[in-house]
């Protein structure tokens, strides 16, 4: 018999004492947190010099833009880079928004006496928010571990199942929660029963959740989000998913736990889905158990498609297309899936491997350059294990 | 005490028994082939070894310890490395990147640069190619990338299912060449083959596989004189 699952978890010490060592081959610490440095800059630049998006359109536009890349390029991380394929991660970014929302919405009570937004910049409100968006991170990385389970077992069609089971099942417990409760009289004198099932809102949706979310915050996580992603894609740990994803005998052959791999993609993805979650539910100040469903984690996996299997910079570039294009298409809605349908056949029969394939934007150039320079001159070492 | 022992191993496919009762052992130092005909079992037994598949019964010492039943990336980080067949190169990764695969399970940076400096002494055109997609290499230059991808996990037992199949006969020949030099420097190997002539002449010892036992062993040499492997493996009438 093939065997399927083998040890998660286990030999982690050694794997992760080589990763530490390339860590600091790379020069770690403080010159990796610049890209991230700037990224924070650039949304601070953004959110002063933008109105507030209650006033500008194009302001709330952005901020969902940037919570797409965070869905897309995570999803990447499991679909692209490790080759499972999952439709589950509206599912993710459901677990994520609820957590955050419920946080955020019933600890304002209790700390300040009602949902109405507390402080100013950087203001307690404000932390409040962030410590929900990390707690929603860190519960859908719970539900990641579960999800990605299963995916040591089954593969392609089956494991897509899975993952759409999972969003619905998501979905359909969300619509069963009890009716928010409103006011602070209310939560002190709530009881056990009440509570059972939580008060969440139901099927009409969590809603009067506190607008936390604003330009700075959306585009700092984005580059963090992007910054993981990319020293992820280029790190010992990242090409050793990407083994998995091109061929799964040899990847054990060279010593890496598949098992382990294909579960930490879930957990990591789904990780950065749940904080994305908190932004959106902060952003739009609800949250609905229809934002778990089918038709959303669809999207997302259109945008790794379009993009490459494993480009950042190609997702990217396709989650801020996909989510301008419908904006633009306003009046026709009814069309979008067809426009959707039909970018994916001209996709599979022009480019099959999206985009960029593989590739980043950047080396895309620096291959034109390459070619341009010379053809077929010696290549200089590079050195193994950088 | 041999670097690798298997004792009455048998595999089985759900219902279908593709080895019975096999043993065999490769001693330190040496090159060892299993030859035999298409679906004899071959890949079934490095398979096997290299922790793919679980054995029905027997037993399978590496360096004295026991080894079946462990999961493959615990056995290839002990020093037991598998080139499967077809190569199992990871097309859309450079070659540079599948070469730092090969040295995933290590973190001894300077050695793995040594031993990255051997590989490509081997093989001068994977040099060439460091920087290309390893999919769109021709089939020879894959297998050179498998081995010399292998070779960076410094195995102490270096398994090679088929490495001459479907290439040219020059690069079967600078391939075997290869075979030997990896040898030659101290590493053992266990060669799986159907080219027969090519693998009794590098190995020292072989053992010759039928629909899934093993029929003959002996010096590889005294093999290839032998009327019944003339016969059925080296083409003799
Ligand atoms: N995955 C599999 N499922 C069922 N039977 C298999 C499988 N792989 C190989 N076999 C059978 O096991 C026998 C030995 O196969 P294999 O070890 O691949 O032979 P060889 O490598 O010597 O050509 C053959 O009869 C083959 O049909
Ligand atoms: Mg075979």
């Amino acid at each position: 018999m093939m065997r399927g699952t083998s040890s998660v978890g286990s030999d982690a010490a050694a794997v992760a004492k080589s990763e530490a060592a390339e860590v600091a081959v790379k020069g770690n610490g403080w010159t990796g947190l610049i890209p991230i440095a700037i990224g924070i800059l650039i949304a601070l630049v953004l959110h002063f010099s933008l109105p507030a998006p209650q006033r500008s359109y194009n302001t709330q536009i952005l901020q969902i833009i940037g919570i797409v890349i965070v869905l897309a390029v995570s999803l990447n991380i499991v679909n692209g880079m490790t080759g499972q394929f999952s439709i589950g991660h509206a599912g993710f970014m459901a677990v994520g928004g609820y957590t955050a929302a419920s946080i955020t919405y019933y600890g304002s009570m209790l700390l300040w006496g009602s949902t109405v937004k507390h402080g100013g910049f950087l203001g307690s409100g404000d932390w409040l928010f962030l410590g929900s968006c990390l707690a929603g991170g860190l519960v859908a990385a719970i539900a990641g571990y579960v999800v990605g389970l299963p995916s040591l077992r089954l593969r392609g069609d089956y494991l897509a199942i899975v993952t759409l089971g999972f969003g619905e099942i998501i979905r359909v417990v969300l619509q069963q929660t009890g009716p928010l409760i409103e006011d602070i009289e209310a939560l002190q004198s709530v009881g056990l029963k009440q509570l059972v099932p939580p008060p969440l809102g139901g099927s009409l949706g969590f809603s009067g959740i506190p607008k936390y979310t604003n330009l700075f915050w959306v585009y700092s996580i984005l580059a963090i989000t992007l910054v993981v992603a990319y020293r992820l894609k280029s790190s010992s740990a990242g090409r050793s998913m990407i083994s998995v994803r091109e061929d799964e005998i040899a990847a054990q052959a060279m010593g890496v736990n598949i098992a382990r791999q294909k579960v930490t993609a879930f957990v990591v993805a789904a990780f950065f889905a749940g904080v994305a979650g908190g932004l959106f539910a902060h952003s739009t100040g609800t949250v609905s158990p229809k934002d778990a469903g089918f038709q959303q984690s669809f999207d997302y996996v259109i945008m790794t498609v379009l993009g490459g299997r494993g480009s950042i910079s190609g997702v990217t570039l396709a989650a801020v297309f996909l989510t301008v294009l419908p904006e633009l298409l306003r009046d026709f809605e009814q069309y979008r899936l067809i426009v959707y349908a039909l970018l994916l056949i001209i996709m599979m029969l022009v480019r099959p491997q999206g985009l960029l394939g593989i590739h980043e934007v950047w080396e895309m150039f620096n291959r034109r350059r390459r070619k341009a320079e010379t053809s077929g001159s010696d290549v200089s070492p590079a050195e193994v294990g950088s | 005490m041999s670097l690798l022992t298997v004792n009455n191993l048998s595999v089985s496919y759900g219902a279908i028994e593709a080895i019975r009762n096999c043993s065999l052992r490769v001693e330190q130092g040496e090159i060892v082939t299993l030859i035999g005909g298409n679906g004899a079992g071959k890949s079934t037994m490095l398979r096997t070894i290299s922790g793919l598949l679980t054995p029905k019964q027997g037993t399978i010492q590496f360096e004295r310890k026991e080894i079946q039943g462990q999961p493959p990336h615990r056995i290839a980080q002990s020093g037991l490395v598998h080139v499967p067949e077809g190569r199992g190169i990871f097309a859309n990764l450079t070659v540079e990147e599948n070469l730092q695969l090969g040295a995933y399970s290590r973190n001894d940076h300077a050695e793995i640069r040594k031993d990255r400096e051997r590989a490509l002494e081997l093989f001068p055109r994977v040099r060439e190619r460091l920087k290309q997609a390893a999919g769109t290499l021709s089939g020879g230059e894959q297998q050179m990338v498998a081995i010399a991808r292998a070779m960076l996990s410094r195995p102490r037992l270096l398994m090679l299912d088929e490495p001459s199949l479907g290439l040219a006969p020059q690069i079967v020949q600078t391939i075997f060449q290869v075979i030997r030099e990896i040898n030659n420097s101290g590493t053992t190997i266990l060669l799986v083959e159907q080219n027969a002539a090519m693998a009794l002449k590098v190995a020292h010892r072989a053992y010759v596989i039928e629909v899934g036992s093993i029929e003959m062993d002996g010096p590889a040499a005294e093999l290839a004189s032998s009327d019944e492997v003339r016969k059925a493996y080296l083409g003799a009438h």
